[in-house]
């Protein structure tokens, strides 16, 4: 559901979806069931915007699921297609 | 409670250097959380840190005012720097420091 969302709001030439939930079983915040996930996503629109920015566009493509803690943590590396990763 | 926005806009104003996290720089109770506060606590000045775990209100009221979901949040000079991510990266590229450095050095 990540992948796809991501997919269509951002159009990204690379994308990972890393479901790490496994790593934080137990621990305070995944009680609430939500998973861990890590991102890398590569798209020319991240061009000239800052990191703030860019979070906030990952973060609103997710939407709803982000704040109803389906997704607990949601850790993200976004990039341009000439940035280095 | 309208005012916790009142309230959170006060305390980041006061503070050149404030992190929102879940715990205490001494007992962090998120690892997200504590990884910020170390990064912070390697640039080597003294932080102002709300503990969102002792207030429901600002705990959902930060994500508000900030517009951003997720905690820690780090604030220098009245502006929102990032997440745990945005901290780390900076941290590593040395970006983090010069940030901490010119906190409190704008009019």
């Amino acid at each position: 559901m990540i992948r796809q969302r991501l997919q269509t709001a951002l159009a990204p030439t690379h994308l990972e979806v890393h479901d790490d939930s496994h790593k934080h079983r137990g621990h305070e915040g995944a009680k609430a069931g939500g998973g861990h996930y890590r991102v890398v996503i590569v798209s020319d629109r991240f061009a000239g915007l800052n990191r703030i920015q860019r979070h906030r566009m990952v973060y609103d493509a997710i939407g709803e699921a982000m704040r109803a803690d389906v997704v607990h943590a949601l850790s993200i590396q976004a990039l341009t297609p000439d940035e280095p990763r | 409670m309208a005012d916790i926005q009142d309230t959170i806009r006060e305390q980041v104003e006061n503070n050149d250097i404030i992190l929102y996290m879940k715990g205490t720089p001494q007992f962090p109770q998120c690892g997200f959380s504590m990884r910020a506060a170390q990064a912070l606590s390697g640039c080597g000045r003294e932080f102002a840190y709300v503990n969102v775990l002792d207030d429901q209100d600002v705990r959902e009221g930060i994500k508000q005012f900030g517009n951003w979901p997720t905690i820690p949040q780090l604030y220098i000079n009245g502006e929102l720097v990032g997440g745990c991510d945005i901290i780390m990266e900076m941290y590593e590229s040395g970006e983090l420091q010069k940030a901490v450095d010119g906190a409190g050095q704008e009019a």
